[in-house]
């Protein structure tokens, strides 16, 4: 009787933390599918999770750190000044910071391609051995940034480096600048990716190499060089992710990767691995159900994980090849 | 001569598929090797396309040594290939196949692109008819006829096909073979690779045949057909 009582109680309070929670849940999913397309490109490729993507986002977080640290917005706010409120100024913060966090992501996942498994495809190694070296390569970059990193293994927190304002109301759910700056970057940073795998020729070219290599090479295609293009957008995609998320959470560390990625693996596979539009799907589908999750059963973010995760296993009871199933391969985008 | 090939070894791991084949194919010519399943044709195309390592031998080029040449170069030079089981990329429109053939082409903008493109869909009408249509979704003869027009959007100097018959019906065969001879009557080179063997035999000029992994006999087509091994071997003995 009090179970069901309570169970009926935390239900009418998810329905009244709705929206609130549904917004969270974009936000999140808007960074988990960013995140999910560098897994998922990587893999239509090469057909190998590359588990250093997650250290592509945890790189990318200290970059747009760092560029706050540079540009001295701590120190004044140490000594009583204000936020960056409105205005050219902080679009220019913001510019900066997703240029910086968007090239560190990209550098480092092409000099993960360089040295963690170039010379592994130069040698035809087995399957396994790519695994190793990603696996590797992850805890390699983690560990370098724990052992020798700015913070070294504590964490690296920010004081809100610019004020987070209520802009408007959905239905009743206060929605403040930070949620549209990351949805919307999110969703343009998405487009645009969309955009250059399904329209130009070097997306042409990705596609190709997903579908069918040996044919991509006798049409002229440089395989070596596509496989580099795909690290570099899937690393300019965790590179945006990372920043995105620090206006959510302002907050990183040298394992701050793991569960991001994690997530947005995760978020790959129930999308259907390999399939850029999966990972979109599979990304806001993942942030929301572990928003609402953790609102329906108590707040405890645990939850949220495991509704997420109960979620991918049931949808992979019944369609073992994620939502949108095809990969990268056998799909038109 | 446009292409040599010198005493050719290639291997799979330690299994050796080609066993020091030489040919030649001149300017102008349908040259065809043919041979029983296994005889190593495939292998042969893919070597010179440059998706296998030579271990031995030499493949020359215009007079010039492209043993070493990596695979994209090749198609850049004037080499390109229609693959055995077509390899049409599936998620692709028609349009985008096609697209791929001139994917490293210099002037893949220009007006010399649409005129071959033009050129392409009157050889194969049923591709303009389709060009929106997914390339996985095509019959296997739509998809042949695609993987030739792509190989032709390249605008080749030799066209490599592996085996464009295979698992065709008699009637699409038939058009297949002819629209082979127009495109070299337009003046490209062409080395067609069959097991079927009598149709290629009654279009090429030359043909080497190949028995696991040496060529056997090399002679002028017409004289390959009435070669009494070659006919109880390949042309079902008649
Ligand atoms: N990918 C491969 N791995 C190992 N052996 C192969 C491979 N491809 C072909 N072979 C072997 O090489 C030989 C020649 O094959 P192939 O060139 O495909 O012959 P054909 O095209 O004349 O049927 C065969 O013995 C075949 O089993
Ligand atoms: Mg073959």
């Amino acid at each position: 009787m009090t179970l069901s009582l309570g169970g009926f109680l935390t239900f009418a309070g998810f329905l009244s933390r709705f929206w609130p929670s549904t917004i969270t849940g974009l936000v999140l999913g808007a960074v988990y599918a960013l995140v999910a397309l560098g897994y998922t490109l990587v893999y239509g490729v090469l057909r190998l999770i590359n588990f250093a993507n997650s250290e592509v986002f945890m790189l990318s977080a200290f970059g747009s750190f760092l560029t706050i640290e540079v540009l001295n917005i701590p120190q004044r706010l140490a000594s009583g000044g204000d936020p960056i409120k409105t205005g050219w100024e902080l679009v220019g913060v913001l510019a900066l910071c997703l240029l910086v966090s968007v090239l560190i992501g990209g550098l480092s996942a092409v000099l993960v391609e360089r040295i963690a498994y170039r010379p592994l495809r130069q040698r035809n190694a087995p399957r396994l051995v790519f695994l190793i070296s990603a696996i590797g390569a992850s805890f390699a970059i983690s560990e370098a940034v724990g052992e020798w990193g700015p913070q070294r293994r504590k964490e690296y927190a920010l004081t809100k480096f610019f004020k987070k304002e209520q802009l408007f109301k959905i239905f009743g759910a206060d929605v403040y600048n930070s949620n549209v700056i990351v949805v919307v970057g999110a969703a343009i940073m998405a487009l645009a990716l969309v955009l250059f795998v399904s329209k130009s020729r070097v997306g042409r070219g990705i596609r190709a190499v997903a579908q069918d290599a040996e044919t991509a090479k006798l049409m002229g295609v440089n395989v070596d060089r596509i496989i580099l293009i795909t690290f570099l957008v899937g690393g300019l995609m965790a590179g945006g992710a990372a920043f995105l998320y620090e206006i959510h959470t302002p907050f990183a560390r040298y394992d701050v990767g793991f569960s991001i990625g994690v997530k947005a693996f995760t978020a790959a596979v129930l999308g259907g691995i390999g399939n850029v539009r999966g990972a979109l799907l599979g990304g806001l589908l993942l942030g929301l159900i572990e928003s609402w999750g953790s609102s329906l059963f108590g707040s405890d973010q645990n939850i949220g994980n495991v509704a997420a995760f109960v979620t991918l296993v049931l949808v992979l009871m019944v369609r073992p090849s994620g939502l949108l199933g095809e990969s990268l391969g056998r799909s038109k985008a | 001569m446009l292409l040599e090939v010198e005493n050719l070894h290639v291997f799979y791991g330690r299994i050796e598929a080609i066993k020091g084949i030489s040919f030649t194919v001149d300017e102008g010519e349908i040259v065809t090797l043919i041979g029983a399943n296994g005889a190593g044709k495939s292998t042969t195309l893919k070597t010179i396309s440059g998706v296998r390592p030579v271990a031995q031998g030499r493949i020359i080029f215009e007079g010039k040594d492209i043993t070493k040449m990596p695979a994209h170069k090749r198609t850049e030079i004037g080499i390109s290939q229609a693959p055995e089981g077509r390899g049409i990329f599936p998620g692709m429109s028609v349009m985008e196949n096609l697209e791929m053939g001139c994917y490293v082409r210099k002037d893949r903008k220009s007006n010399t692109r649409s005129a071959d493109l033009a050129r392409v869909f009157e050889l194969f009408p049923r591709l303009a008819e389709r060009k929106t249509q997914a390339g996985g979704s095509m019959s296997g003869g739509e998809q042949q006829m695609l993987a030739i027009g792509r190989a032709l959007m390249a605008r080749p100097r030799v066209l490599l096909l592996d085996e464009p018959s295979m698992g065709l019906a008699p009637m699409l065969i038939a058009q297949i073979f002819d629209i082979i001879t127009e495109i070299n009557q337009q003046g490209t080179t062409v080395l067609l690779v069959e097991q079927n063997a009598t149709q290629a035999l009654r279009r090429a000029d030359r043909a080497y045949v190949l028995e696991t992994g040496h060529v056997v006999k090399s002679a002028p087509a017409d004289q390959l057909l009435n070669d009494p091994d070659v006919q109880a071997a390949y042309l079902g003995g008649h």
